[in-house]
């Protein structure tokens, strides 16, 4: 156990974390036994090929969805509901952001509900953000007028109002064209350094998550385990440019990418010996 | 738009065709009077006010009725959308009730209420509910997941969920239900109004064709055409500006 080894707790502990789907037919494992520790500050992502329970993982951490086995524990506390300080945002943004609200009621949505500062405040911070992410002129849009980069930072936007210490984003870019996932991911590592944020990020893609992360955790597997966990000794601020054409870059990108793809190379030769 | 005024011209092409055909004797029966004669029973009913005075109290009964159900519907659906145990306790006696034509109430209605205002209230009331409350609870089964977690992940408490992101995410499913509700409200009062009592515009239609006044029983079925038409009209321009955050489909 994390918590036990005394004051140096880590700021988020992943401790024995287990997703059964039990059914009459059988039983499926999805992952199994997962145990690794999120340091403040860190921009750690979580590959894996699809069906290996990434998000299922993210949520558990977000308190969203109920571990079958083991625990998350967030400074020093052990999570059962969503914590105030964290947020998710979905990859779903299209789902995730409230379509009868204005982009300006989007992003006061969480901010709303808390009791700190005045109402001047909040509309002053509400402005900020939405200047932060580029969406002045745009206030009094309904999210169905924009694109879906536009509405994901709006839900950006959104997760950033209420101050939080740790954003937790599931596959935030996989539904937007690459130039705008290149923007995007531009943007979320300007707001991890200026915000002093932990990131947990989960992708698919193993590009986007060597360029992005300080820390790569790889599952596969089945069920899935965590297979490779690996810093990423880019330096920063990153360039789409330079920073992908660095060594280090590439031979992470190999390392992950032979990593979650294994399994499935392992599979098709038993499909084809059969 | 433009669509819709071919559509009013071939309204006025049939009824041209039933006067030419009244007119000419090629129809000739008592039961079908000339589109002329009809219209000026109908101005005349209107201008000496009796039309009137009997769409009121069938307007009155309606909206008694209709308000109630609304009033009722749209919290209980809402309520066995997100209750499993008020789905469980409520889903199969709303569909057992359900399919029983409304105007099978009305004689258990007679035997509880009498033939007055109350029975007709009921009736509609009873009619306008299910169509609203299957609605509602549909509504808030097919919600999207992700919108219920994103209320979660910003920490809100089940009430909170409820009301500011079920709700809202409802409306557009309630306020279909309403619609049809306001359908079913004008065929049941004008039902109810025929089995029993002395007023409004179903009571106006069944007595003057009792009388052979055939004109201007048309006239009182015309009205309810129009009334038809234009409370279907007004409902949806309010459903677009409620829901003025809709992508509409391009056209």
């Amino acid at each position: 156990m994390f918590g036990r080894e005394g004051g140096d707790a880590p700021f988020i502990a992943v401790d024995g974390l287990t997703k059964r789907y039990a059914s009459r037919q059988r039983a499926l494992t999805v992952f199994e036994g997962l145990r690794f520790a999120i340091g403040e500050g860190e921009f750690l992502t979580i590959v894996g090929p699809s069906g290996c329970g990434k998000s299922t993982l993210l949520k558990m951490v977000a308190g969203l969805v109920r571990p079958t086995e083991g625990t998350v524990v967030f400074r020093g506390r052990a999570v059962n509901a969503p914590p105030p300080e964290m947020i998710y945002v979905f990859q779903q943004y299209e789902k995730s952001v409230f379509p009868w609200l204005t982009v300006r009621e989007n992003v006061a949505f969480g901010l709303q509900r808390r009791q700190e500062p005045g109402s001047a405040a909040k509309a002053q911070r509400v402005e900020q953000l939405i200047r932060r992410v580029e969406l002045h002129g745009y206030e009094d849009y309904y999210p169905n007028q924009l694109s879906g980069g536009m509405q994901q930072r709006v839900a950006l936007a959104r997760a950033l109002a209420c101050h939080p210490s740790v954003l937790l984003m599931d596959e935030p870019f996989s539904a937007v064209d690459a130039l705008t996932r290149a923007n995007l991911q531009q943007l979320v590592l300007e707001l991890w350094q200026e915000l002093k944020l932990t990131v947990v990020f989960v992708t698919h893609d193993v590009d986007e998550a060597v360029f992005l992360s300080t820390r790569v955790v790889a599952l596969a597997g089945a069920p899935a385990r965590v297979d490779l966990d690996v810093p990423i000794g880019l330096a920063h601020p990153r360039d789409q440019v330079t920073s992908r054409e660095q060594g280090e870059f590439i031979t992470r990108r190999r390392e992950l990418f032979v990593s979650i793809t294994r399994q499935q190379a392992r599979e098709a030769e038993a499909e084809a010996a059969r | 738009m433009k669509g819709r005024w071919t559509g009013f011209a071939f309204i006025l092409c049939l009824l041209a065709l039933w006067e030419a055909t009244t007119a000419s004797g090629l129809v000739d029966t008592p039961s079908v009077p000339r589109v002329s004669a009809i219209f000026e029973a109908w101005y005349r009913v209107t201008a000496n006010g009796e039309m009137l005075r009997e769409l009121w109290p069938s307007f009155y009964r309606i909206g008694i009725g209709y308000v109630l159900a609304v009033v009722v519907a749209v919290p209980l659906g809402l309520l066995m959308g997100a209750s499993r145990f008020m789905y469980g306790l409520l889903e199969p006696l709303t569909e057992l009730l359900r399919p029983i034509p409304s105007s099978a109430y009305i004689p258990i209605a007679i035997l509880f209420l009498g033939i007055g205002d109350a029975m007709k209230e009921f009736v509609v009331f009873f009619s306008c509910l299910f169509p609203i409350l299957v609605n509602a609870y549909s509504g808030v089964i097919g919600i999207d997941p992700v919108l219920v977690d994103t209320g979660r992940t910003f920490g809100l408490a089940r009430r909170d969920i409820l009301k500011s992101i079920i709700f809202p995410a409802t409306v557009p499913s309630i306020l279909t239900g309403m619609r049809i509700s306001l359908a079913i409200a004008l065929i049941v009062v004008v039902v109810a109004e025929m089995v029993a009592g002395s007023s409004g515009i179903g009571y106006f239609i069944l007595d003057n064709q009792r009388t052979f006044h055939v004109p201007e029983m048309f006239a009182g079925i015309f009205t309810l055409g129009v009334v038809g038409y234009c409370a279907n009209a007004v409902f949806l321009l309010i459903e677009t500006r409620v829901l003025h955050w809709r992508p509409r489909a391009a056209l």
